[in-house]
């Protein structure tokens, strides 16, 4: 077996393995770093986030306000002094991304220009037209080529972590094309592997977004925290699910029901205005947006369409030559996929998974509960999207805390020495064998797609915008049933060479140990907070009980065991999460009450 | 949903642990009106032949992974529709002029390789600190370089380039709009380092202007625009050199 021997590996070359390689990189060149992929860096699903990152920047706006935006909107699940770091490195990271290049929308005097965000009090987002993501990877991606001391491994398929003496020492991984298995020898490893929107039906996400790193941590003992919140974009193509950025809604889209009337004014977010008020309306929140349309549906106010009930984003009033200007890909999506001319006729949109909230469970220095791991980006829970995120904090949080774990990682692995190679070889032996068994299996058993689509169809079930015990129940017990179905996962294809179908395989077993953390963690939480709702007599938040984190632990061949955690309160108290007239009282009441406090 | 009627998909495959030369493979996929290549590929790995080898992410043609040959034109799969090539049958092969690692997976390495030795990155005008906050750019100076920034680095360009199919030396027209992308940024002051590789004989002048490469570029990048551009810098860059020592400012 192939062995490569480095000081940090880091685990997917998205947003936030990229921008934790650069941090080791700059502060110490004499660290070596593998960054670790089972795609190219630019493919990575970083590339498809539309809409912005969020910073504070203009000189009206404050970190206070961009504090209490994230952890209201979180419904006060956040680990509250880890936002306040994110808050206050955030514009800081936008500016380090600009003097690397990347293409910041500007103002006309020059200065990078912001827009306006869902759950934002006061515009904050950083855009490059509507391919911030896009254009955030490349310039990382770019950037990340300045330095020797980065060695990529791409299209490299990490199977395992090495766990020997109680902290992680290395990974295994498949070279894609060749099928032959290489060895990461590593004093401490970083998983910056992305999201696990794939194991809902439909969703926004890339077909790598598998939960990968989320499923390995998990799989060595380190919780998954938070896990039962899962962000239901409310914009989003009927049958494919692909995004129609939240940016559609900051420049000044409407949602319309079946009647041309904006419904959301009917749930707490009105007064509706013909321009766009900040934290009202079309820009509240992403989870009381997607609640609103499953009431909608439930009242028969949607339209039928091909792939199920939608309702219309209207774009047309903001005209064609803005929409050409900030809104491109937008414009080119719907046109090229649906046939629509936004600018022309509204878009038919509906809900899909976009994020998972929860994830490796993290300290705010990004350190997972088992010694060298550390985890940054939607794979990780380092505490700052609570129960809902906030549309445009997620870019921004690869930047900061992709850094912070890049420090951390580089530090941590000055202070440890490789450990015995026998052991690691032993262990990284017994990995392979594992993986090379899929290949082995004999013909007549279980498709990887059927799992794949039962899976699905069942988290959507049971798992989605509003949930039962008795639907989250039959999901629980569906994943048990496909979890012991899985072992009988066949395959048609025995080679090694780009083998993409014994890589499907193993997905699909991170992605039922993912989806069972997330079921197990719903069905648990006996109240409702921000994208958890329950309608089966747990509608309220209940803070006596639940204003804890959920933390799924791996509990061998059954279902996970779930506990719970505490939540860092600093400055903010729980308080009632209220958008639209209502929200701005809330706001101005709890202004007053901190003032008299100060 | 809607009902799917077939249409017939031929793939050209190829194995190279058990493969001498590629082959065609004939399949029927049920087709809507809705579904692109892409899905109908992934019909056919999940339902009737799980060895099929292609890449594919995003679904929304901003990845970049998914470029093929269909029916003879290089093509994002998950941004072609199958509606748009009834009756079929439609054929699908590797991007062409690349070699081919597996089926329609073909080696990204050479490719990858010439885009990290163009130096791709911000060489600062003016160094500056993060305190010293943005650099200042209207947005006249971004539109300048801008749509070379869209590049998805997907290989259509690479795949249409008659040149490239001649000599994979060739840098290429998507990396030249990316070295053009940074010698266009107002902020950079990197041209000089960047200029021998244009100049070389596999930098702009290997390009035969035939343009095919904008045609079928699908992020509108026109690199034949790029390639031009950059004649015209390579060739004062030449005389200057007849005018001026090294190192003395043109």
């Amino acid at each position: 077996m192939d062995v490569a021997e480095v000081d940090v590996a880091i685990v997917g070359a998205g947003g936030a393995g990229l921008r934790a390689a650069i941090a080791i990189a700059e502060s110490d060149p004499s660290l070596s770093v593998a960054l670790i992929s089972k795609v190219y860096p630019m493919r990575s699903h970083t590339v498809a986030a539309e809409g912005g990152a969020a910073a504070v920047t203009q000189a009206h706006d404050t970190l206070e306000a961009h504090f209490h935006d994230t952890v209201a909107g979180g419904d006060w699940l956040c680990e509250q002094d880890v936002v306040e770091y994110f808050v206050g490195q955030a514009h800081q990271e936008m500016v380090q991304m600009e003097h690397w290049g990347c293409p910041w929308s500007r103002k006309p005097d020059g200065h990078a220009n912001v827009r306006a965000f869902g759950g934002m009090k006061i515009e904050r987002t950083w855009f490059a037209a509507d391919k911030t993501g896009f254009h955030m990877l490349h310039t990382l991606f770019q950037t990340s080529i300045r330095y020797p001391s980065i060695r990529r491994f791409d299209e490299h398929f990490c199977v395992d972590l090495i766990v020997e003496a109680g902290r992680v020492q290395g990974l295994l991984a498949i070279e894609i094309a060749s099928g032959g298995f290489r060895l990461i020898r590593a004093r401490s490893v970083i998983i910056a592997t992305g999201g696990a929107g794939r194991v809902f039906r439909e969703n926004t996400n890339g077909g790598i977004v598998t939960g990968d790193g989320m499923a390995l941590a998990y799989r060595h003992g380190v919780p998954l925290r938070d896990m039962e919140f899962v962000q239901y974009h409310p914009t989003c193509m009927p049958g494919t699910g692909l995004l129609f950025t939240e940016a559609c809604r900051g420049e000044g889209g409407f949602l319309l029901n079946k009647d041309g009337y904006r419904y959301l004014q009917d749930y707490g977010l009105g007064p509706a205005e013909p321009t766009p008020r900040n934290k009202a309306m079309e820009l509240g929140p992403r989870d009381r947006l997607s609640q609103a349309y499953w009431h909608e549906k439930r009242k028969g106010r949607t339209l039928s369409g091909p792939h199920g009930e939608v309702v219309h984003l209207d774009l047309r009033h903001l005209g064609e030559k803005r929409l050409r200007e900030r809104l491109p890909q937008i414009y080119e999506l719907a046109v090229q996929y649906l046939g629509v001319d936004p600018a022309a006729a509204p878009i038919p949109v509906l809900p899909a998974v976009h994020y998972t909230m929860g994830g490796i469970s993290a300290d705010g220095l990004t350190a997972a509960p088992l010694a060298g791991l550390y985890s940054a980006g939607e794979c990780s829970s380092v505490g700052i999207h609570g129960a809902n995120r906030l549309g445009s904090n997620s870019l921004t949080e690869l930047l900061v805390f992709g850094r912070v774990a890049g420090m951390e990682a580089a530090a941590y692995a000055r202070t440890v020495p490789h450990g015995a190679p026998t052991k690691i070889g032993a262990l990284a032996e017994e990995a392979r064998a594992r993986a090379l068994a899929i290949l082995a299996r004999p013909s007549g058993g279980e498709r990887i797609a059927t799992l794949r689509r039962e899976m699905a169809q069942s988290m959507e079930d049971g798992c989605g915008i509003y949930r039962t015990a008795a639907a989250m129940q039959a999901t629980c017990d569906k994943l048990a049933e496909l979890q012991q179905r899985y072992r009988r996962v066949q395959i048609d294809d025995r080679s090694r060479v780009w083998n993409t179908e014994w890589l499907l395989a193993i997905e699909l077993g991170f992605l039922l140990d993912v989806a069972q953390a997330i079921a197990h963690s719903a069905l648990s939480r006996r109240e409702s907070r921000g994208s958890h709702q329950r309608l089966d007599g747990f509608a309220e938040r209940d803070d006596a009980h639940f204003l804890k984190h959920s933390l799924a632990f791996h509990d061998g061949d059954g279902p996970p065991r779930i506990a719970y955690g505490p939540v860092k309160i600093t400055r903010s108290q729980p308080g009632t999460r209220a958008y639209g007239a209502a929200g701005e009282q809330a706001d101005a009441e709890r202004r007053a009450r901190e003032d008299v406090h100060a | 949903m809607p009902e799917p009627k077939n249409i017939e998909i031929c793939v050209l495959r190829y194995h190279p642990e058990h493969d001498p030369e590629p082959a065609w493979r004939s399949y029927q996929v049920p087709c809507t009106d809705d579904m692109s290549v892409l899905q109908g590929l992934q019909h056919i790995k999940d339902e009737i032949d799980g060895t099929l080898g292609f890449r594919w992410s995003c679904r929304m043609a901003i990845c970049g992974s998914c470029g093929m040959m269909v029916n003879g034109k290089p093509r994002l799969s998950c941004q072609t529709f199958l509606r748009d090539l009834q009756p079929g049958p439609v054929r699908i092969e590797a991007l062409a002029h690349l070699p081919i690692e597996r089926d329609l997976i073909v080696d990204v390495g050479e490719f990858v390789n010439k885009l990290e030795a163009i130096k791709p990155y911000l060489i600062p005008r003016e160094p500056r600190t993060l305190a010293e906050g943005e650099y200042l750019q209207t947005p006249a100076q971004l539109e300048r370089f801008e749509q070379y920034t869209s590049c998805i680095n997907c290989m259509l360009c690479y795949a249409a380039c008659p040149e490239y199919g001649l000599n994979r030396d060739f840098i290429g027209p998507g990396v030249i709009a990316l070295l053009h992308r940074y010698n266009a940024d107002s902020r950079d002051g990197g041209q000089a380092q960047r200029q021998p590789i244009l100049n070389a004989e596999e930098g702009v002048w290997s390009c035969m202007a035939v343009g095919y490469c904008s045609e079928v570029c699908p992020k509108q990048v026109d690199p034949a625009n790029a390639v031009n551009q950059n004649k015209a810098v390579s060739a004062r860059d030449y005389f200057l050199r007849f005018l001026a020592p090294k190192g003395a400012a043109p």
